[in-house]
């Protein structure tokens, strides 16, 4: 039922652990399945991310989406990372089965809520 | 190591034998038992030497024994037609929370017709006390429907209590025997009930094929409509290899069951016993009263299917919940009802196993296991910090 590239990254999951001193955390909760998800991100001077690490407790769909997203959002600036969706990053997952699609929020919201967790504290 | 199949609650292989058995029903013996020439009064005794075996093995006669498509259709002729049956009687149906699909959403879709359903609550282990039924019984309840042992967790219910409170009471009694023939001895007579449904793939018999027993003098209203077959309850040309295949399955199991149970046993609680040495695991379903080869763990902080795919990279292949709802996102309804935290049951994982397996193939996924559940664990977000225990 899941694509060969959501089991690559099931498999063998990038950027998953924790992260000292992180400029922004999120932490996620899917309010369908009670999987959560935890973000942390390190961004330097010019808005960039430079590092990006999770934690997921969740199903293989939900491992795979965060591991596609933090290969995605790596070196991009806050203000485009925090556009991506989570369709996006299912189709970068080469699509995800139906009744799993919603797993694929759960890292885009953990994410979004890192940045602005980042933005915040810049204030 | 070759792929290891630890499904067999789900399905389990066709046995040789069986399959030798429906090759010339497949071939050269293509007659409809309902022809009145050769070809079909061929296929009309093979069917019936069929039913004769079934109904001897069960403790049964041959006349109280219909063929289906399968369990799912069993169980919906027994309760969709023994309650139509006695609708003039009364309209209360008791059956339990743990029930497979197959009765649980028949008895709900009654509900919708106008019956009353009460569904049982279950203990930690998943078994039904047989005092709750006799406590639910009304002047009213015309059916009881429950499992004899649960796909899920494998717990084995009192199905003979359940009979005997069924049988003083004068109210019908089904149960849902699909995982248990095979694995449990099952006779209509000693446990009491005028209604068994079984399904022919969870005992090395074929897919598509199974049957239900309807004690004699039991009024049971016919759901399909056509051809007349099997006595006008089951209309519809009959699966004949399928028939043909179960029979020589159930002839198989039951004259194995004695040493198949004993080796399972063995292989099961090693299984269990080496998974509840890993940290923060459960053995969910009954401790003792359990089929022979189920084995349902939960491990906290990870998801099952997490682990289940985790498995299946390693060449093992077990469940997350239950066959037909593994795709579905809401945790196991059988888990949930015996009152487990829903991210503890969101963490089960089955392993059912069967005749082929060996004890390598236990070691060998008792070191899959803690690998996967280490790695995944290493990754969750609840596990975080706990990583130093
Ligand atoms: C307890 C139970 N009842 C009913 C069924 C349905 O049987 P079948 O697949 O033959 O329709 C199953 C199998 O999944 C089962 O485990
Ligand atoms: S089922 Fe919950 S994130 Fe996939």
């Amino acid at each position: 039922m899941y694509s060969d590239k959501v089991m690559e990254h099931f498999n063998n999951p990038r950027n998953v652990g924790d992260m000292e001193n992180p400029d922004g955390t999120g932490e996620i909760g899917n309010v369908r399945c009670g999987d959560i998800t935890k973000v942390f991100i390190k961004v330097n001077g010019q808005g960039i991310i430079e590092d990006i690490r999770f934690r997921t407790f969740g199903c293989g769909a939900a491992i795979a989406s965060s591991s596609m997203l933090t290969e995605m959002v790596k070196g991009r600036h806050v203000e485009e990372a925090v556009k991506i969706t989570d369709i996006e990053v299912a189709d970068n997952l080469g699509g995800l089965p139906p009744q799993k699609l919603h797993c694929s929020n759960l890292a885009a919201d953990a994410l979004k809520a890192a940045i602005k967790d980042y933005q915040d504290r810049q204030k | 190591m070759d792929r290891i199949y630890m499904d067999n609650a789900a399905t389990t292989p066709l046995e040789e034998k069986a399959l030798e058995a429906m090759m010339p029903f497949l071939k050269e013996n293509y007659g409809n038992p309902s022809s009145a020439h050769t070809f079909g009064r061929e296929v009309r005794k093979a069917v019936e030497e069929t039913r004769e075996k079934m109904a001897f093995l069960l403790g049964a006669k041959p006349e109280e024994i219909y063929f289906t498509s399968g369990g799912t259709e069993a169980d919906n002729m027994a309760i969709v037609g023994a309650a139509r049956a006695l609708q003039d009687r009364g309209n209360h149906i008791i059956t339990t929370s743990v029930e497979h699909h197959a009765v649980l959403d028949t008895c709900l879709a009654l509900q919708e017709e106008g019956f009353e359903v009460t569904v049982l609550p279950v203990d930690q282990h998943g078994m039904v006390d047989p005092d709750d039924v006799r406590d639910a019984l009304q002047d009213n309840t015309i059916l009881i429907s429950v499992m004899h042992a649960n796909n899920e967790v494998g717990t084995i219910q009192p199905v003979e209590e359940i009979g005997r409170a069924a049988r003083e009471s004068n109210v019908l009694f089904h149960i849902d025997a699909v995982q248990a023939v095979g694995n449990l001895p099952v006779n209509v007579e000693t446990l009491n009930v005028d209604l068994l449904a079984l399904s022919a793939h969870k005992f090395y018999g074929p897919k598509g094929v199974g049957l239900l027993y309807v004690r004699e003098g039991t009024k049971v209203n016919r759901l399909t409509h056509g051809g007349g077959q099997e006595k006008g309850m089951r209309a519809g040309t009959e699966n004949i290899p399928g028939i043909i295949g179960m029979g020589k399955a159930m002839e198989l199991a039951y004259s194995q069951l004695e040493e198949n149970t004993r080796r399972m046993e063995s292989l099961r609680d090693r299984l269990i016993q080496g998974c509840l040495e890993m940290e923060e695991a459960k053995l969910n379903g009954h401790p003792t009263r359990r089929l022979p080869g189920n084995v349902n763990v939960s491990f906290e902080y990870i998801e099952g299917e997490a682990l289940l795919l985790s498995l299946d990279f390693k060449g093992i292949a077990a469940s997350s919940g239950s066959a037909c709802s593994s795709g579905s996102m809401n945790p196991s309804h059988v888990l949930m009802a015996t009152g487990m935290s829903e991210q503890t049951a969101r963490g089960a994982i089955r392993f059912s196993l069967g005749r082929h397996n060996t004890v390598e193939e236990i070691d060998y996924t008792l070191q899959a296991v803690k690998e996967s559940v280490d790695k995944l664990r290493s990754m969750s977000s609840l596990y975080q910090g706990k990583g130093e225990r």
